[in-house]
């Protein structure tokens, strides 16, 4: 629920606790399970205009607006949300919700275990992206949302194929964006390059560190490797070249400056260190492991014998956007995609924005996004 | 991207379509064409183009838009899938024109194809007389910038026609804009200034 607080839109984190057991893919059960979410805009009297936003891998149910007044920041996605914007809340319903097995208030890891009375740590059953979904799918029936637009970003795309799949008759439009129908072997070394420096950190104790040290140094060299990968080789040239940190003045750059030791010398290697240290303060180890898991997991051929199999099924209209910088979630994998909906004559729209940004282009173009989404989602009205 | 398009064309490839047939529009531009088979023939329609910026614009009408290299080919669909492929003024701008017509006849069941005739007379006095490279209104552009690398006349597309055993289904011959008929191709090659074919095979 949101409401205008000084130009600046307040918008509160809600809780809703399902009042069955959950049982995932695995056979496991989960109990007293909560799932954070947030809403942006009103749902109609025919409770079909919501659209469900999906978070990309550390993201939360925060998606847009401010949660206080003294907030800096918005919502990770507050340049695509809002009267007027891509997703318009004047007109749609949107909802966001943190992922099954995060730590931004969904049940996970670090939740208490109601068995125990303890945090589950590694004791959290392994879950996939379809478990996720079909907890986010009790969230959408207590919010009594009959028709729906499933639209995130990179394990964001992920949630919206799979919604798309799972539930046809729910899903209208898909928006898939900077995406893929399963992680590239490359990516999946790159997770599990950040699950090794989390699982050899000497404070991990086998994910059961919440009332001691955390894996603190395990978790930021996880960040500052995913961080590698959101960005592309032109990004960094222009984001830091080869510029030297002058340490003794603080935000002036100096080239030519050298240590001669191991200490950061160079604007690039500050700036992951930075990444990696401000990360460790709002995400929890355990999660990290899990939810990459769940992400490498993720394999819709795999699943369905063919990528056309997996879509065979789905009644919604499609829009695929890649960005030509990203090489984690490449343009080749998006076209894969529109490549099996054509081919089970789906209806889909695919566009590659151009862009130096890398993978995190998706967070960053708004403004050739919001161009193409809502025309997308105009057409989709007039159906 | 690939020159103004000619407004007039559109509405005889509109008068051309069957109601509710399903179209695919090569080299789509902003659309303009597609829009006006879905809303005036009931048509549902795919668009592929290349550059970005006319994807964007094509979106923003409500079309349904795969933006993509028709030199790459049309891999991504079967055979047969659509009732046309449509390829408006595009021709003469691909780099694998034979290729490109090839592809359309694979997943279409009747390909409408036009281009600008190279062997129009006041292409031929432009050339003659002028010893340039011919600008008009079809063609404006000059010899180092235009996107039309590949431009060709009537009697090539008769030609090339005959060598694939393609069937050319019906043939519409334009000046200003205006349908014309003549009494042999010698005439039609010679006062065309723009032609629509309808083909299969």
């Amino acid at each position: 629920m949101n409401n205008n607080v000084k130009n600046k839109k307040i918008v509160t984190l809600e809780n809703y606790i399902l009042n069955h057991s959950f049982k995932l893919e695995s056979g496991e059960i989960l109990e007293d399970v909560n799932i954070a979410y947030e809403t942006y805009g009103n749902l109609n009297s025919s409770k079909d205009n919501a659209i469900l936003v999906f978070h990309a891998l550390t993201g939360d149910a925060h998606a847009a607006f401010y949660n206080h007044e003294t907030d800096k920041k918005p919502g990770w996605w507050d340049d695509m949300i809002g009267s007027g914007k891509a997703f318009d809340t004047d007109k749609y319903f949107i909802v966001c919700s943190n992922i099954l097995g995060g730590c931004k208030g969904t049940t996970g890891p670090s939740s208490i275990n109601p068995r125990t009375n303890k945090p589950y740590g590694l004791s959290f059953p392994i879950y996939t992206i379809d478990d996720a979904v079909r907890l986010q799918k009790e969230l959408v029936d207590y919010l009594g949302i009959k028709k729906l637009i499933a639209a995130g970003g990179s394990m964001g795309g992920m949630m919206a194929q799979s919604w798309a799949i799972m539930y046809p008759d729910m899903v209208k439009g898909c928006i898939i964006i900077a995406s893929t129908s399963r992680l590239s072997p490359q990516a999946i070394a790159f997770n599990a390059v950040g699950r090794n420096a989390i699982l050899s950190d000497e404070d991990f104790n086998n994910g059961d560190y919440y009332e001691k040290e955390h894996p603190e140094k395990g978790l930021s060299i996880a960040r500052m490797v995913g961080h590698i990968t959101y960005l592309c080789e032109e990004a960094m040239k222009n984001k830091f070249g080869r510029q030297f940190l002058n340490q003794n003045k603080e935000n002036e750059i100096v080239s030519g400056i050298r240590n001669f030791d191991f200490q950061a010398d160079f604007k690039v290697e500050s700036y992951l260190h930075y990444q990696g240290q401000s990360f460790v303060n709002r995400f929890d180890a355990n999660s990290y492991l899990y939810i990459t898991k769940a992400v490498d997991y993720f394999d819709l051929t795999y699943k369905y014998g063919t990528l056309k199999d997996a879509f065979k099924n789905t009644q919604a209209k499609f829009l695929v956007i890649s960005f030509s910088s990203d090489w984690l979630f490449t343009t080749s994998q998006s076209k894969e995609i529109v490549e099996a909906l054509v081919k089970t004559n789906k209806n889909v729209s695919f566009c590659e924005i151009e862009s130096p940004c890398g993978h995190d282009a998706f967070l960053l173009e708004f403004e050739a996004q919001t161009k193409i989404i809502k025309g997308f989602l105009f057409d989709l009205e007039s159906v | 991207m690939f020159g103004k398009k000619n407004k007039l064309n559109y509405k005889k490839i509109v008068d051309i379509v069957n109601p509710n047939s399903s179209i695919l529009d090569l080299g789509t531009g902003e659309g303009t064409l597609l829009k006006m088979l879905i809303d005036e023939k009931k048509c549902t329609g795919l668009g592929i183009e290349i550059n970005q910026h006319l994807v964007i614009k094509s979106l923003e009408k409500g079309l349904s838009v795969i933006q993509g290299n028709l030199d790459e080919g049309l891999n991504m669909f079967e055979d047969k899938q659509f009732d046309y492929a449509i390829l408006n003024q595009t021709l003469q701008s691909v780099q694998k024109p034979d290729f490109v017509i090839c592809e359309m006849l694979r997943v279409a069941k009747k390909v409408i194809i036009s281009f600008p005739n190279f062997a129009y007379y006041k292409v031929r006095f432009y050339l003659f007389f002028k010893g340039k490279m011919p600008k008009s209104k079809m063609l404006p552009y000059e010899w180092y910038n235009t996107p039309n690398i590949h431009l060709l006349t009537v009697e090539d597309f008769f030609e090339f026609c005959k060598l694939r055993n393609i069937k050319i289904l019906n043939s519409i011959y334009m000046q200003s804009g205006k349908i014309c008929n003549y009494i042999n191709k010698t005439l039609a090659n010679m006062l065309s200034e723009e032609v629509i074919f309808i083909c299969s095979c």
